[in-house]
């Protein structure tokens, strides 16, 4: 059992009590919702005659149904309408504070969050969404969670959950250039298998995650769930520190010292123990993209795809489904794909940094002939500062076409959508089979970098060959 | 408190074969739009149950002789993917009451213990086995028995697992986990009280 670790001590720190059934009921300090999973928790909190028990502990906005093109409401589509009308409905009637659009504040639950200082180390947080990992960035247990547990922590601010072991990855060294935090979680995810981490907190250490900034331990915490772990972290520093500082939600004067002091306190002590430790060392990890329908199936960008005759028998099978319907060969290589479409966003890579790290390349060049290629700003809040930063304008100059936030082609829930078998150079979390909205989509997980590489050449590229 | 309690699940059974089967095939993103999960039924696996004009591709879920079914066998990491609840809304609206398989992802797992849908273990063999059974003799009844942690049916009665926890609160009728969670609101309190963050860190 691991002892003395960021995860015993929180985890510590929120039980309320056993229950009967030997689960533990956790204290959740932050619950963040959103439209597609509180119409349905709602309707039982009604049925019940429950309120929310904190709701100023609850902060809501909307993310994966809106459209990114038009705000106009109603909205073309009448699901989607229905969805936010009961969003509206129900946080007024539950006394939610809801960030919408006239906020200034809308965004993607996992971008926003963090970008108003309402995460803090050392605290829990749920959210009915797998990728609640991100939070983890901040030194924080968050967990994605289901309906029925949206309605659990709506009516109790509480989880009923088991406990999870702790594996310690330590990346020692340095990442090469253009190698990002997208690259590093695709390697983990791809040497540890997407079934690795089942029953597992992952604490993200070692030098790599200790240089890296609070938006790239975001993007590697977001995509946890992906290794199969249902909660990542890394351990808070000075650099989640400077990251908090000044923003909205954050302590302030007296309260900001004391903040300090405790968020310090809550970090693994150096006698912590694990009930693993996997090392992996930070040079050896190239740009990466995914070739298959898990995110487990990612090769080098260079390297050759691998014959399934030669994989793990258990991974076999699903590399044969991937191959049929990527219709892809083994031995053939990434880069000779040529790509329909671009989607740079989502909460793994929709912050400002994954939109500068894109317009680096977008700068002086062009879409190519025939791709579309979307940005896709994670809130309004990056939206705005990637404005003052003219970031808006070099994209709209490459012909990338310029989005309001929202989760647009992560999934297809809303107007943003693959057609046909369209292959698509995606900088978010999945590549399931019809993920992006369509059931023969093609998807290639990859970095902001690379996918604005792909979309201005056309075709997969390693970014660091691009003159 | 609820008291359902789940000691056995008996029925006809069903097998889908094949491992990493995510939550983004068992339901399509885009059927998450209905705000209520009533239809959620007849959406189960709906893009590989469909061809795009709507009509039946060979499946599972598509067989007459599957209809009424209520156990279901799956390989490894069943359900992985998202948080969407409607995954496990939609298998048990179609009719699944319980699922056997070689592991399933964490939050499905969660999610179906939260509609009393127990997801049970076995090993790689069982499952062959209990896949192999079910398709040449679907009329096959089965029980899922939680007490004796066995799968029983056409002859054959093999060990399933189920971790403790899941076992007992479907056991005892405590799978509804509001109705648990809100009878300790005063040691709730106590805890908020204690947590820095709570009161501005003073
Ligand atoms: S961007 Fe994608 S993964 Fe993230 S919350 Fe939205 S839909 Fe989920």
């Amino acid at each position: 059992m691991a002892k003395n670790t960021l995860y015993d001590k929180v985890w510590d720190a929120h039980i309320v009590t056993r229950l009967p059934t030997g689960q533990y009921q956790l204290f959740i300090g932050l619950h963040l919702v959103h439209e597609v999973t509180t119409p349905q928790a709602c309707d039982m909190l009604r049925e019940r005659g429950l309120r929310v028990a904190y709701p100023e502990r609850t902060v809501g906005t909307m993310d994966h149904i809106i459209p990114t093109d038009s705000r106009e409401r109603p909205y073309a589509d009448a699901q989607a309408e229905a969805m936010m009308a009961a969003l509206e409905r129900n946080t007024r009637e539950f006394g939610i504070p809801l960030l919408d659009y006239g906020s200034g504040r809308q965004g993607i639950v996992h971008v926003i969050g963090p970008e108003l200082g309402l995460v803090h180390p050392g605290m829990t947080v749920a959210c009915g969404d797998s990728h609640t990992a991100t939070h983890g960035a901040f030194g924080t247990l968050a967990f994605g969670i289901g309906t029925s547990q949206v309605r659990d922590v709506l009516a109790t601010q509480c989880l009923s959950i088991a406990p999870l072991k702790v594996r310690r990855i330590e990346v020692g060294g340095t990442l090469g250039t253009g190698v990002t935090a997208k690259d590093v979680i695709l390697h983990i995810i791809h040497e540890l298998g997407v079934q690795g981490g089942i029953g597992y907190a992952y604490e993200y250490a070692g030098a790599v995650f200790e240089t890296m900034s609070m938006e790239g331990r975001m993007t590697v915490c977001n995509m946890s769930i992906e290794g199969g772990a249902r909660a990542g972290y890394v351990n808070p520093d000075q650099t989640t520190f400077d990251y908090l500082a000044g923003r909205e939600y954050a302590p302030k004067g007296d309260a900001w010292e004391r903040a300090l002091r405790h968020w310090q306190s809550v970090a693994s002590g150096a006698d912590a123990e694990y009930d693993d430790v996997v090392e992996l060392s930070g040079g050896d990890i190239e740009p990466r993209v995914t070739w298959g329908v898990n995110p487990g199936q990612s090769v080098a960008v260079g390297e050759p795809l691998p014959d399934p005759a030669l994989l793990p028998a258990g991974e076999r099978e699903t590399a044969e489904l991937a191959y049929a319907h990527m219709k892809l060969e083994p031995g053939q290589r990434m880069t000779d794909l040529a790509i329909d479409v671009a989607f740079i966003g989502s909460c793994t890579n929709s912050r400002i940094s994954d939109l500068r790290a894109a317009a680096e390349i977008a700068k002086g060049r062009r879409v190519a002939p025939g791709v579309k290629a979307l940005v896709v700003p994670g809130s309004q809040q990056v939206l705005k500062q990637a404005r003052e930063e003219g970031l808006d304008r070099i994209f709209t100059d490459a012909d990338f076409e310029w989005r309001d936030a929202g989760c647009s082609m992560c999934l297809g829930m809303n107007p943003d959508k693959l057609v046909g078998d369209q292959i698509c150079a995606s900088t978010s979390n999945r590549n399931f089979i019809g993920r992006q909205g369509s059931p023969t989509g093609r998807t290639l997980l990859m970095s902001p970098a690379m996918a604005a590489a792909a979309a201005v050449e056309g075709r997969v590229i390693d970014v660091r060959g691009l003159d | 408190m609820t008291e359902t309690r789940i000691r056995t699940i008996d029925g006809r059974a069903l097998a889908i074969r094949g491992d990493d089967i995510d939550t983004d095939r068992i339901i399509p993103a885009r059927f998450l739009k209905e705000i209520t999960f009533e239809n959620m039924g007849k959406y189960v696996f709906h893009d590989v149950r469909f061809d795009e004009s709507g009509g039946r591709k060979p499946h599972p879920f598509n067989e007459a002789a599957n209809e009424g079914a209520c156990l279901l066998f799956v390989n490894a990491n069943f359900g992985c993917g998202s948080s969407r609840e409607h995954a496990p809304q939609a298998l048990y609206r179609w009719g699944i009451r319980a699922i056997v398989g070689v592991s399933f992802g964490e939050i499905f797992a969660g999610n179906s213990e939260m509609l009393g849908m127990p997801t049970a273990t076995a090993s790689a063999e069982t499952i062959a086995a209990l896949q192999d059974a079910a398709e040449t003799a679907p009329a096959t009844e089965w029980t899922l028995s939680l007490e004796s942690m066995t799968v029983s049916g056409g002859g054959l009665e093999l060990p399933v697992h189920l971790a403790e926890n899941r076992r007992k609160a479907l056991l005892e009728g405590y799978w509804d986990s509001t109705a648990t969670l809100v009878t300790n609101a005063a040691l709730v309190e106590q805890v908020a009280a204690r947590l820095p963050y709570m009161h501005g860190y003073d």
